[in-house]
C-alpha cells in the first residue's frame, strides 16, 4: 500500500518536474525572442553599432565591476540584510592593494598573487566587521555597513594622502586590466580578463547558492530565521559569511579598478553600492530576504550596462540617463511584484 | 442618548463567529449592567477573545445583535467602540514604550490649540484623572520602565480619559503581586461605585468571588451559565467550563512496559526566557507520552524550549539515553537526539516561501551533501517517502510549503524531525488549529513513534487532548512543574485545579514524578 502510494507520488513528482522543466523553457524561449527583438530594434537605433563585438565587449567589461559587487550583495540581501560598504570597500582595497604592491619585489606573477591575497583578506575583515555587531547584538546591518561606508572611506583618503597612487609594477597588472584572451582570432576582439573573473566569480557563486547546504541555509535564514534556527542550522555563521563573501567580492571589484587604470584611488567606487543593490534588485531578489538567484543578479548588472550603453550611443545626455535608470528600477521592481500577486492570485 | 429604562449598559445577543473550520461563537448571549463587575470564563478556545475582539471592534462578528443602553448599535471598528464608551485592556498591554504616562493617556486624544498640541491641557487632563482615584504613578517616566502594575494603571486611565462606562480587563491580576492585586481591586470598586462596569476576565477563579457580581461561563462557543457569582461554587464552575466527556477520537496508546528504559531525563532545568522556567525536573520512559498540562502562559512551551536549546537553560541537567548532554543551542539539541515540534509553525517550524522538500531536508541536509553539493534526488526520494508515509497533501515535494493547508503544513514539520530519527519527541500544541481528520493522523503518528521506543513530551492547551494521549500528566505553573498525575488518576477538574492555583497535590508530584506508571 505504502509501497503504491509512493510510486504514485514518485511519478507525480516527476510528472510536475517534467511540467515546470517544460514551462521553464517555454519562458525561456519567450524570453529569448523577446531579447532578440529587443536587441535588433535597439540596434536599429544606434544605427547599427550597438551590434558589434567591439561594442558588446564594452558593455560586458563595463559591467564587470559591478556585477562582482552584485554577487556578493546578493548573498547579503537574501539574508535580509543590506551592504552599504561595498563601494568604500572598492576604495579602501584599492588603495591597499596599490600600496603592497609597490612595496613588494617579487616580479610580476608574485606581486599580483600576494597583492591579491591582501587585497581579499583585506575586503573580508572589513565584512566579518560589518557582521559582529549584526549576528551578536541584532543591529540592523545598515547601521554597522553604514559606519564602515565612512569608515573605509576616509581610511583610503588617509592611506593614500588623498592621491590616487600609481602602480609601479604596471607588468604585474597590465593583463588583468587590457588584456583578452583569444584576441589573436581575426575580427574578433577577445574575451578580456576582466570579464573572465567577472563570469568565473558569478560561476562560483551561482554554484554556492544553488548547489550546496551552505546556499540553502543562507535562503532559509532569510526566509525564516527562527525556523531554520531551531532547524540546527548556525544562523550566525551563515549571516557572518555573506557579510565576507561581499566583502571578498568588492575587494575582487577594487583589484579589477586597479588594473584598469593602473592606480589605486581613494575615491574609487564612490557610489557604486547604490548601483550593486539595484543590480541585485533588478534582478528579482527581494529585499524582504528569503528569494534571489546570482542569475537573476547577472542580467540584473547587464541590463542596466545595456541600458548605458545604448543611451550613450543614442547620445542621450548623463542628466536624462540618470532619469531613465532611476525609472527602470522602479519598473523592473514594479513588474516583478505585479507578477507575483498574479501568480498568487492563479493559484 | 436616553437610557431605555431597565435596559442594561451593554446587551449581545446571539453572536456567532464562524472561522474556517471552526466555530468559535455559536450565538452568545451576555449582558452587563451599569457598575456591575462581569465575570468571563472558560476554557482557553471557548470563545472569550473572541467574543470581546467583536465587542471591541477589533473582529466583525457574522451575526447576533450589540445594544448598548437598549439601543443597537453597529461596533465596525476600534473608533466605534471608544465612542460608545467601551475600553478594552488586553493582557498584551498597548502602551508606546518610549512615551511618557501623560503622553499614554492622552494618546489620541491630545487637546489642541490649534494645530498644535496643548501640552498643558493634557497633562492637566491625565493629571486630573489619575489624581481623582488616587493613583500615584511617575508622570514622566517612559513606559517600557513602568512595572507591570504601572503600566495597568496607565491602562486603566487611558480608557477613563476616553470616558470608558465598560472595561474589559483580560486577565488583569495575571503578572500582580498580592498587593498589587488588593490596590487593583480596590480602584475596580471605587470606579464601579462611579458607575463604570467592568468585565473580568480571568483563569485564577480562587479570586472571582472577590472582586465579580455576575459570571457567565463560555464553553465550545456558548454561553453554557450565567448569574450571581455567589450561586457558582468553584468546583461548579469547573465542571461547567470542562463539561463534555473527553471525546474518543483518541487511540489506545500502548502501556509502558514495567522495564522501559529512561530515555529523556531532566534535572533542576531553569531558563529565563519569557515565563522564567524554574527547577523543572521529570524523565520520560520509553514508549511513554507526558503531557504538559497549564494555562496559556504557565510556562510550559518555555520548559521544552530549553530541553530543546531553543531557549539556553540557565541551570539544570538533560540526559538522554542516560548520556548527559550540554545543550547550547537547538543545534546540540538536536545532535543529542531532541526534536522539538514547535507551537507556532508559520513563525518557528517552517520556512515557507521554500518547498516541502527543502523543508523536509532542512535540519539534516549534511546527510543529503555529496562531494559538496547536495544531492536532489536524494531529496527528492526522501521527501516522496514521508509525503506517501504522512499522507501529506501536496501536489509534488516541489508544491511551496505556504500554499499547503494547516494540517498539511503540520505534517512537513512532523516529517522535517522524522526523518531524523530523533529519540525524544517534544510536541508543542501539535493539533493547534488543523482539522480532527489531520489530528488523528498525528495521534496516530505519535503512537507509532512510541512502539519505535521514541520518549514523546506534549504541551497542550486542550485539556481533553493532555488527558486522551498522555501516560502522565505533569501541572505547569508559573514555570513550574505543580502535580504530576498518573492516567487514570488524571480528571479535569484535578488538573484544572492545580493550574488555576486552586491547589496544590504535592504529595502526588513528589510521588509519582519519577515513577512509571503501571
Amino acid at each position: 500500500m505504502a509501497e503504491n502510494v509512493k510510486a504514485v507520488m514518485d511519478a507525480r513528482s516527476e510528472d510536475v518536474a517534467a511540467r515546470n522543466r517544460r514551462a521553464a523553457w517555454v519562458r525561456t524561449g519567450a524570453f529569448a525572442v523577446g531579447f532578440v527583438v529587443l536587441v535588433l530594434v535597439v540596434n536599429a537605433l544606434t544605427h547599427g553599432d550597438f551590434l558589434t563585438a567591439r561594442n558588446l565587449t564594452n558593455v560586458l567589461r563595463q559591467i564587470t565591476v559591478n556585477a562582482i559587487m552584485a554577487v556578493g550583495q546578493t548573498f547579503v540581501i537574501i539574508t535580509a540584510g543590506i551592504d552599504l560598504s561595498v563601494g568604500s570597500l572598492v576604495g579602501v582595497t584599492g588603495v591597499v592593494m596599490a600600496l603592497v604592491a609597490n612595496a613588494l619585489h617579487l616580479g610580476a606573477a608574485g606581486t599580483f598573487v600576494v597583492t591579491l591575497l591582501v587585497g581579499l583578506a583585506v575586503g573580508c575583515a572589513a565584512g566579518w566587521i560589518n557582521a559582529v555587531p549584526v549576528v551578536r547584538l541584532g543591529l540592523p546591518p545598515f547601521i554597522t555597513t553604514l559606519a564602515m561606508m565612512q569608515v573605509a572611506r576616509g581610511l583610503a583618503y588617509i592611506l593614500a594622502h588623498g592621491q590616487p597612487i600609481p602602480v609601479q609594477n604596471t607588468a604585474a597588472f597590465d593583463w588583468l586590466g587590457t588584456g583578452a584572451i583569444f584576441d589573436k582570432i581575426p575580427g574578433f576582439p577577445g574575451i578580456p580578463y576582466q570579464v573572465l573573473v567577472m563570469a568565473i566569480v558569478a560561476v562560483v557563486f551561482a554554484i554556492l547558492l544553488g548547489r550546496t547546504a551552505y546556499g540553502r541555509y543562507v535562503l532559509a535564514d532569510g526566509g525564516n530565521e527562527e525556523a531554520a534556527r531551531l532547524a540546527g542550522i548556525d544562523v550566525r555563521r551563515v549571516k557572518t559569511l555573506v557579510y565576507v563573501i561581499s566583502g571578498g567580492c568588492s575587494a575582487l571589484a577594487g583589484l579589477l579598478l586597479m588594473a584598469r587604470f593602473e592606480s589605486g584611488s581613494p575615491q574609487s567606487g564612490t557610489g557604486y553600492e547604490l548601483q550593486a543593490i539595484a543590480a541585485v534588485v533588478v534582478g528579482g531578489t527581494s529585499l524582504m530576504g528569503g528569494r534571489g538567484t546570482i542569475v537573476g543578479t547577472f542580467f540584473g548588472a547587464l541590463l542596466i550596462g545595456v541600458l548605458n550603453n545604448v543611451m550613450n550611443l543614442i547620445n542621450i545626455e548623463s542628466y536624462t540617463q540618470q532619469i531613465v535608470l532611476g525609472v527602470v528600477i522602479l519598473l523592473a521592481v514594479v513588474l516583478d511584484e505585479l507578477r507575483k500577486r498574479y501568480l498568487a492570485r492563479a493559484r | 442618548m436616553t437610557v431605555a429604562s431597565d435596559a442594561p449598559l451593554l446587551r449581545m445577543s446571539g453572536i456567532v463567529k464562524t472561522f474556517p473550520g471552526v466555530r468559535a461563537l455559536d450565538g452568545v448571549t451576555f449582558d452587563v449592567r451599569a457598575g456591575e463587575v462581569h465575570a468571563l470564563v472558560g476554557e482557553n478556545g471557548a470563545g472569550k477573545s473572541t467574543l470581546m475582539k467583536i465587542l471591541a471592534g477589533a473582529q466583525p462578528a457574522d451575526g447576533g445583535e450589540i445594544a448598548v443602553d437598549g439601543h443597537p448599535v453597529a461596533i465596525d471598528g476600534p473608533k466605534a467602540a471608544e465612542r460608545l464608551g467601551i475600553g478594552m485592556i488586553y493582557q498584551e498591554f498597548n502602551l508606546v514604550p518610549d512615551l511618557g504616562v501623560i503622553e499614554n493617556v492622552i494618546l489620541g486624544v491630545e487637546p489642541r490649540s490649534g494645530p498644535f498640541l496643548n501640552k498643558a491641557a493634557g497633562a492637566a487632563e491625565a493629571t486630573r484623572i489619575l489624581a481623582e482615584l488616587g493613583i500615584a504613578l511617575p508622570l514622566d517616566r517612559p513606559a517600557r520602565r513602568l512595572s507591570v502594575a504601572e503600566q495597568q494603571l496607565t491602562e486603566i486611565a487611558k480608557c477613563l480619559v476616553r470616558r470608558a462606562r465598560l472595561i474589559v480587563m483580560d486577565e488583569p491580576t495575571a503578572a500582580l503581586t498580592d498587593r498589587e492585586i488588593d490596590a487593583l481591586f480596590a480602584l475596580i470598586a471605587k470606579l464601579k461605585a462611579q458607575g463604570v462596569a467592568f468585565v473580568y476576565i480571568s483563569h485564577r477563579l480562587e479570586e472571582l468571588p472577590k472582586i465579580a457580581d455576575r459570571i457567565t461561563v463560555l464553553r465550545d462557543g456558548r454561553a453554557v451559565e450565567t448569574g450571581p457569582i455567589a450561586d457558582l461554587p468553584q468546583d461548579e464552575m469547573i465542571r461547567l467550563m470542562v463539561g463534555r466527556p473527553l471525546e474518543s477520537h483518541f487511540p489506545e496508546l500502548p502501556p509502558v512496559a514495567q522495564d522501559a528504559p529512561v530515555v529523556l531525563d531532566v534535572r533542576d532545568l531553569s531558563s529565563a526566557a519569557g515565563v522564567a522556567v524554574s527547577d523543572v525536573a521529570f524523565a520520560v520512559h520509553a514508549g511513554e507520552i507526558v503531557g504538559l498540562a497549564g494555562l496559556v502562559g504557565a510556562g510550559r512551551t518555555e520548559i521544552v524550549r530549553a530541553i530543546a536549546g531553543a531557549d539556553v537553560p540557565t541551570r539544570g541537567e538533560i540526559r538522554v539515553d542516560g548520556a548527559r548532554v550540554v545543550v547550547r543551542s537547538p543545534r546540540s539539541a538536536i545532535k543529542a537526539g531532541i526534536a522539538l515540534i514547535t507551537e507556532d509553525r508559520k513563525a518557528q517550524g517552517l520556512v515557507l516561501g521554500m518547498t516541502v522538500r527543502e523543508n523536509t531536508t532542512l535540519a539534516h541536509l549534511g546527510r543529503f551533501v555529496k562531494g559538496g553539493f547536495v544531492d536532489r534526488g536524494a531529496e527528492t526520494r526522501t521527501t516522496s517517502q514521508e509525503i506517501a508515509e504522512l499522507r501529506i497533501r501536496t501536489p509534488s515535494g516541489e508544491q511551496l510549503v505556504r500554499n499547503l493547508s494547516g494540517g498539511n503544513q503540520q505534517k512537513v514539520v512532523l516529517a522535517k524531525w522524522l526523518i531524523g530519527h530523533a529519540r525524544v519527541f517534544l510536541f508543542d500544541e501539535p493539533t493547534r488549529g488543523i482539522d480532527v481528520g489531520a489530528k488523528a493522523e498525528i495521534y496516530a503518528l505519535m503512537v507509532e513513534l512510541l512502539r519505535q521506543g521514541a520518549a514523546i513530551v506534549m504541551v497542550s492547551s486542550e485539556l481533553p487532548e493532555v488527558l486522551g494521549m498522555s501516560h502522565r500528566v505533569l501541572v505547569v505553573r508559573g514555570g513550574r512543574i505543580r502535580a504530576a498525575f498518573a492516567r487514570e488518576e488524571a480528571t479535569p477538574d484535578k488538573v484544572i485545579a492545580v493550574a488555576t492555583g486552586v491547589g496544590e497535590h504535592d504529595a502526588a508530584l513528589r510521588q509519582a514524578q519519577h515513577d512509571t506508571p503501571s
